[in-house]
């Protein structure tokens, strides 16, 4: 689709207007869009594609801290952390949950490119850490054995 | 308007520790009940932590995330006194917003 200057012009005007009458304030707005596709993606491979990604590299500049054996499915406690250059955008996957993504964070200026959270598992799987910098996806990955599933039934 | 998130923002220097514990039963949508009917899935989708004005931590979070979500993370730039926003959305529209002073 072409945008050109009189579309642009339209566009911008009708969101002025809207942010000045209040139907649509700034602080309203997440800047992250929660999509479905990405959330239900399986697997790793799916959920980069979902995500606009042509495919990613293992990079050992992204760690994992993630226990080798889960006592509780349920509560697996992850830390991720990049040491690449302008990391942007940070999500922690399982690679055999029933939808892979679990968590993902965009990372505005001066916040550390590190994030730690609970995440749950329903079996022995892969963890991955995937990164988003200057354009690249990235991705390192550790596996957590599960001894009791925690997404239930 | 859920259950109050408990935060805590520790400054050490200008870097800033900020460890959030929210309340949120984050169902999956895969369990079943005692009659064998799914339990619908409702959970935490969108978390926003502010320090002031200024946006410094923006996630998504799937019904993977642990019941009652913890999130840790640091960032550079405030100072104590700064006050830090926690906001988070879940899957009704339901939303919730804690804030605290950076000790």
């Amino acid at each position: 689709m072409n945008l050109n200057r009189r579309d642009m012009l339209r566009i911008t005007s009708v969101l002025s207007a809207a942010f000045a009458v209040g139907i649509l304030k700034p602080n309203d707005v997440f800047a992250a869009e929660w999509s479905a596709a990405v959330f239900n993606a399986k697997g790793l491979d799916a959920a980069v594609k979902a995500l606009g990604g042509n495919g990613f590299a293992v990079s050992k500049d992204i760690s994992i801290d993630a226990p080798d054996i889960a006592e509780n499915g349920a509560v697996v406690p992850v830390s991720i952390s990049s040491a690449v250059p302008n990391t942007e955008y940070m999500a922690i996957l399982v690679e055999k949950n029933p939808s892979a993504m679990a968590a993902s964070f965009n990372i505005p200026t001066g916040t550390q490119p590190a994030v730690t959270t609970r995440v749950k598992m329903g079996m022995t799987s892969q963890i991955h850490a995937l990164v988003k910098a200057d354009g690249k996806w990235l991705v390192a990955s550790k596996e957590t054995k599960v001894t009791l599933g925690g997404c239930g039934g | 308007m859920g259950d109050p998130s408990r935060i805590r923002a520790t400054a050490t220097g200008d870097e800033v520790e900020v460890k959030i514990l929210m309340k949120h039963i984050m169902e999956t949508g895969q369990r079943k009940d005692a009659t064998g009917k799914v339990i619908p899935a409702h959970f935490i989708k969108n978390v926003e932590v502010k320090c002031n004005d200024k946006v410094v931590l923006d996630g998504l979070f799937g019904p993977a995330v642990s019941k009652d979500p913890f999130l840790s993370f640091k960032f550079k730039g405030a100072k104590t006194g700064d006050k830090i926003t926690v906001t988070w959305r879940d899957d009704t529209g339901d939303s919730r917003t804690d804030q605290v002073n950076v000790g």
